[in-house]
Order: C-alpha cells, then structure tokens, then sequence
C-alpha cells in the first residue's frame, strides 16, 4: 500500500474504487499504480524486489516525521505515507528527491521503476499492454503494432525542404 | 573452464573499437579471440518489447555513477547494435581543442586532414549514405522548419542506415530486427569470423597479467544468459597482444584492476572522462502552431504528433560548429528520439505548480507525449569525469538482472561545461519558443546528473604522458602490446555523434597494432581490405553453461 502509494505520487491517477487509500484520485485516468508500477516493482528481474519492505518502512518513517513536524493526525489505520494527504505527499517525495538528501539515490530509482511502469507497462509485453489498454501507453497515445506484432511506419516524412543546409557542408554531407 | 588458452591476439569488447581490429588482424592471419560480456543476439532476436528480458534490456546498458549516468551497448557488435547510426565526421576545429589543459588536446598527427582516408574506409565498409530530405523523419523535418523560421539552416543527417529495409519502427535502442541498421553485425564482426577470429560472448574481462614470457593472460568470467549478476564460469588467455575495447565506462576499470598484476599505469588512465558535452532538452509541440507558423502537414489531418515515428536523429542545426568561435561555445543540436522506457523519467514540464518532473503537470505533458521533439546537445566539455576505484568485478555493481548497474565515476560539470549548456539550452528556446511554436525545457539534471550515450576519453590518446593515457598508436603508455580503441582513446568531446570517429581511429590504429604484432611474433599483415557487407545476421549454435548447470544455447553469426 505504502509503493503504491509513493507510485501514485510520482505519476497520479485516479482511485481504483471509492475506497482506494493508497491512489489519492488527484487526477483524472489510470497512474502508475494502474499501469504496473508495483508488479515492476516486485519483478524478479529489476532487482529491487529485497529491498522493497525497507523502502516501505522507510518511507513510512520519513512520513512520521514530516507529520510530527507539521502537526498532522494521521490515521492510524493505514501506514502513515498513505496516510498523509496528496499535497504533503508531493512535499516529502520532493524532500526525499532532492539534490542532497542522503536517501535521493534510492527514492529515485522508486520513482524511475514507477516511470518506467507508466511509461513501457515493462512487466509485460508491450503488445498485450496495449492490447489490454495499459494506462501509460494509452495516454500517452503510443500507436499499436501491425498484426505481426511489430511496427512499421511507412508515412514517416514531409518529404521536401525544410531548411537551408549550413554553408560549410562538405559534398558528403558532414560538417567541414 | 580451467583451460589457459592462447591466441595471438585477445580483443576485449566488439564495438567499433574492437571489431575493427579484429576484422583486420584475423584477415591478415593472426590468431584472434574478441571476449564479449554481453549476448550474441541477431536479427529475430531483437524485440520490439519494452518487457524486462527482451532485447531492450538485454542487449542495452545503463551505467548509473555520481553526477553523470552512461548508457551504451551490451552485446556482441557493441554500441553499434543499440546505436542510432548517425554518422557525420567531427568539424575540423575538434581536432585543435585545447579543453582546460591549454595545449593540444589531441595528438599533432591527427587532423580531420589526417583522419578523413580512414573516415572514408568506414563509410564504404558500412556503409554510410548521406541522407536527403526524403529521409528525414517527420521530428527532424520540424525541427529543421523551426530552424528555417528562426533564421538558422539545418541538415539532414548522415546515416549507417539502409532506408530501404527501414521501417521508422524506432525501436533502434533494442537492435534492429529488419537489418536495416548497418551495424557491426553486418560487416566486420562476420568477415571477422570468416577469417577465423572467435567470438565468445556473455565473457566479461576482469583483469589482465603479464606471462612470464612477456605476454598477457587476461582472466576473465562468464555470465549467465538471462542474470548477468551470476558468475557461471571462469578462464584465462593468454595472448601476444591485448587490444582493449570495453568502452570508455569499462576499459579503464579493466586496466585500474589490472594494476596490481601489469605494474602502474599512466596517471590519465580513469580520468578525463568526457560525456560528450551531452544533454537534452524536451519542446511540448502546439499542434496548431506548427500548422500555421511552419506550414507543415502530414497529410492525414496532422501537422506533427509524430514523436513515435522515425530512427533517431534525422536532422540537426550545425550553426554552431563555427571553428572561430571560442571554445566550450560551439555546440551541434540534433533532433532525437528517446524512446519510453529512461526517455521521460527527466522531462520537465514547463511552468509546473509544484514538481516538474514527476506529480500531476508530469502527467499532464506526457498526455502530449506524441507532440514532444527532442533536442540533442553535443557540446564542448571539460573531460571532468573521474573514476573511482574499480568494482569487486566489471565495471559497475549490477541492481537488475541486465540493463542497470551503478558504477565509480564520478562528474562534476565545471562552469566551462555548464556554459556551453546553458548557451545551447538558450538557442534551443529561442529556436523552439518562436511565435508559440512549443515550450521547451532541459531535462533535469537534479535527479542523477548529466547523460551521454556517448562516452568518452577515459583512457586518451595525446602527447602528452601525464594527460594521455595512450601514444598516438593507440598503445598504452609503458605497456607495451596493449593497445586502446574504443571510445576512451578519443581525447575529447567532439561536438557530433562520436561513432564515426571511434571507427575512423581504430582504422588507423590497426597498422600499428599489426606492426607491433609482428615484433612480438605474430605471422600478420596489415592487408589493408574492407569487410564484404552481409545482408542479414546469422546465428548459430554456440554452446555455454548455464546458471543451473546446463548447457544453454547462445547464437552467433
């Protein structure tokens, strides 16, 4: 709950069902969470998977902190970073991924498996997530395959001038 | 593996660097063994997948240090499998640099005057074409309309692509499945082997020995296929002579652990690490205004929205490679796809309320994610970068399976660098801001530092013994028989896409490398032939054990 809760901080999405606490719903379509971000997370493949409860409870610390520094009641019945409001989610996340912070090296490689998740859904083939309407591709519009499962674009050029060629161009074309 | 093998000649690494030489020094009759740490994949086997395990991962490599981050092969022919085989010369003016040393950077027998006969044999091996309009791809046509309106001119790119067998598919950084990529693959790896060279891939060198006799043991381990933490083996060589090709973030950490068993080495052997002055800036296309202001159209009711289609770079802005302009201000600025994947993680949204690079205005962009263009910087930088002491082994610790280790070099940019960045990053905004055309922002570098998928002298050629690893054959300054070819002999950034040049330098080391093969006793010639070019990767079965004990199958051409 608390990675998913971090994945939602880093690309949000909207909440999965009314009860959804770790998804903070702060924006609308699916997020991280929904595009993989923990299954990627765990994958035996990326490597972080041993490490994954000590950044939980670390994360779950540094969020005690951050609410006893601020005064916050955190609900009890959820792991204190899923219990902190959205805004104060950005807040710490931006604290932990700051040049400087003694912790920014492993916040950041969080985030970078939760924007990878977003971003190629690579805890699956990327034919089946797009086929299955993986969150981050869809949004972010990235065009499916032909039915052999591999892309060709055969329109790719405006096909004519566009600029002036520098002066200096030597006759085969390189830089003089 | 107990066996101590020999061979005449050992090659660590098959990028350009190594497969050139080992092409030539197997066609001229020495005995050549090139040592690989990453997998032997062809054609079928590269994947348009973005799953951990298919060839994005397995085949690529992301070497995260302190302050600068470097992506780059991980596979038998090297950088060039992952590449984006743009492929124009350095200017002129690269080979006067001076960078902070206030002399000569590079050695006096090397001009672009000097270079150009080699750059010319490469061009014919490959081959490289020289693009036209037609070529260039719907992101590089607007950055090149861009330039135009703001005055400045723009050229399409030289490419090592055969634009007939091209399907703009961009998945380029996975290898190219349709062989339409010229990489390694398809000249000299193949005409290497057909003169007998081996190549024996998932083989990381760890460190090299001098024989009794004079020669070099180089000990190495094997990998496994699918988890490049596990050792599965390992073995020594011995050989007359080592080229070194590992890439400029692995061959000076080969040669600092090999310090112990070689002796000293020279004091720029890890350091003046370059990244190529590299950096990237992201433009948020409106639609609407490429349409009105560059009066493009892609036909079909689009003006651009076509981040996704293309091969790399296509078109790039050279107004700034200006010999009279002072140093650490002259600058190419190419147009790129960086494909999803590490391609947005540091895009920054312009006027965020809050965090640029990730949160709810991160989202927001990336809903635009097809009228994003990407611009390349390839600037003057001071080869800050330094490693530190070498991991227990490779050249970096592994975190995943394949694709990402963390390794000890460390890059502060100094205000020489930063300069030459925030000019570029200057004239980007002017280019790409014009009349509302987009808003662009670089990509940060508060998170993990600067990028290069181009490193750089590490281990450099010059003149000069306290700030130049190596002579101006390539050999490692009092080692002699040890040569350096690869990316790490360059002396500096070289302010275009580096693979040209790393080609064009190991062409014109292999003379030497063959002369000094012949003083050790090699029977070589320097038979001076280019590599027939292939029309496809082939494979075959080459045998290997695997993490469990038995026997896997790993191809080959």
């Amino acid at each position: 709950m608390t990675l998913e809760a971090y994945a939602d901080t880093i690309i949000p999405g909207e909440k999965r069902d009314p009860t959804d606490r770790a998804v903070a719903g702060a924006v609308s379509g699916g997020g991280a969470v929904a595009s993989g971000a923990v299954e990627l997370m765990l994958s035996p493949e990326g490597g972080l998977a041993g490490t994954l409860d000590s950044l939980a409870e670390g994360l779950n610390e540094h969020a005690r902190d951050y609410g006893a520094r601020l005064g916050l009641d955190l609900d009890p019945a959820v792991p204190p970073f899923v219990a902190l409001a959205f805004t104060d989610r950005i807040t710490l996340a931006q604290e932990l991924l700051a040049p400087g912070h003694p912790e920014q090296e492993l916040w950041v490689a969080l985030a970078m498996f939760t924007t990878m998740a977003w971003d190629t859904g690579a805890h699956m083939s990327t034919t089946d997530a797009l086929a299955s309407g993986h969150p981050g591709l869809t949004t972010m519009g990235f065009m499916p395959p032909e039915p052999d499962g591999s892309w060709r674009f055969p329109r790719f050029s405006y096909g004519r001038a566009l600029a002036a060629t520098h002066p200096r161009t030597t006759p085969r074309g390189d830089p003089q | 593996m107990t066996a101590h093998e020999r061979t005449d000649v050992l090659v660590i690494g098959s990028g350009f660097g190594g497969a050139i030489p080992a092409y030539h020094l197997a066609a001229g009759g020495a005995s050549v063994v090139v040592l690989e740490r990453g997998p032997w994949l062809s054609a079928d086997e590269f994947d348009h997948d973005f799953k951990f395990g298919s060839s994005s991962t397995r085949a690529f490599e992301f070497t995260m240090g302190e302050g600068m981050n470097v992506l780059g092969g991980n596979c038998v022919g090297g950088g060039s499998v992952v590449y984006f085989a743009a492929m124009p010369r350095a200017p002129r003016f690269v080979f006067e640099r001076q960078g902070s040393l206030g002399r000569r950077m590079w050695p006096k027998s090397i001009t672009r005057e000097a270079l150009d006969p080699w750059y010319d044999r490469v061009a014919q091996a490959l081959p490289i074409t020289q693009s036209t309009w037609d070529d260039v791809t719907y992101s590089g046509g607007v950055f090149a309309a861009a330039c135009d309106h703001a005055g400045r001119t723009a050229n399409p790119v030289a490419a090592a692509i055969d634009t007939d067998l091209c399907t703009n598919c961009n998945w380029m950084m996975s290898g190219c499945k349709f062989d339409a990529k010229r990489s390694l693959l398809l000249n000299y790896l193949p005409a290497a082997v057909d003169h007998g060279a081996q190549i024996r891939p998932l083989h990381e060198v760890q460190r090299i020995e001098r024989s009794s006799e004079g020669a070099y043991l180089v000990h190495y381990t094997v990998v496994d296929p699918v988890d490049y933490r596990v050792q599965v083996d390992v073995g020594v060589i011995e050989a007359k002579i080592v080229v070194v090709a590992a890439g400029a973030a692995a061959t000076p950490v080969i040669l600092q652990r090999s310090e112990e068993t070689l002796g000293a080495m020279p004091p720029a052997v890890g350091r003046y690490f370059s990244g190529n002055g590299e950096r990237l800036n992201t433009a948020i296309l409106n639609e609407d205004r490429v349409r009105d202001v560059l009066g493009l159209d892609r036909g079909d009711g689009l003006a651009y929205a076509a981040n996704q289609i293309g091969r790399g770079p296509s078109a790039a802005s050279w107004d700034r490679l200006d010999g009279s302009l002072p140093e650490f201000s002259r600058y190419s600025l190419e147009q790129l796809y960086f494909p999803p994947g590490f391609g947005t993680i540091l895009a920054q949204a312009p006027d965020a309320d809050g965090p640029s690079w990730f949160g709810p205005d991160k989202k927001e962009i990336l809903r635009r994610w097809q009228s994003w263009l990407t611009i390349f910087i390839m600037s003057e930088d001071d080869n800050e970068g330094v490693f530190g002491p070498p991991p227990e082994t490779g050249n970096a610790d592994r975190i995943s399976m394949q694709m990402l280790s963390r390794g000890n070099l460390r890059y502060e940019p100094t205000a020489n660098t930063r300069h030459g960045w925030a000019l570029a990053d200057a004239d980007i905004r002017d280019i790409m801001e014009r009349d509302g055309l987009s808003r662009v922002l670089p990509w940060t570098n508060e998170v993990i530092g600067a990028y290069t998928v181009h490193p750089l002298a590490s281990c450099r050629m010059g003149d000069d013994p306290e700030t130049s690893a190596l002579d101006d054959t390539n050999e490692l300054r009092d080692h002699p028989g040890i040569f350096v070819t690869d990316g790490s002999a360059v002396p500096g950034a070289l302010t275009v896409n580096p693979a040209f040049t790393i080609a064009a330098i190991a062409e014109r080391a292999v003379p030497n490398i063959v002369r000094a093969a012949q003083a050790r006793g090699v029977d070589v010639r320097y038979r001076g032939s280019l590599p027939p070019p292939a029309r496809i990767s082939r494979k075959a079965p080459v045998p290997l054990t695997g993490r469990d004990g038995q026997p896997v199958t790993v191809p080959s051409v």
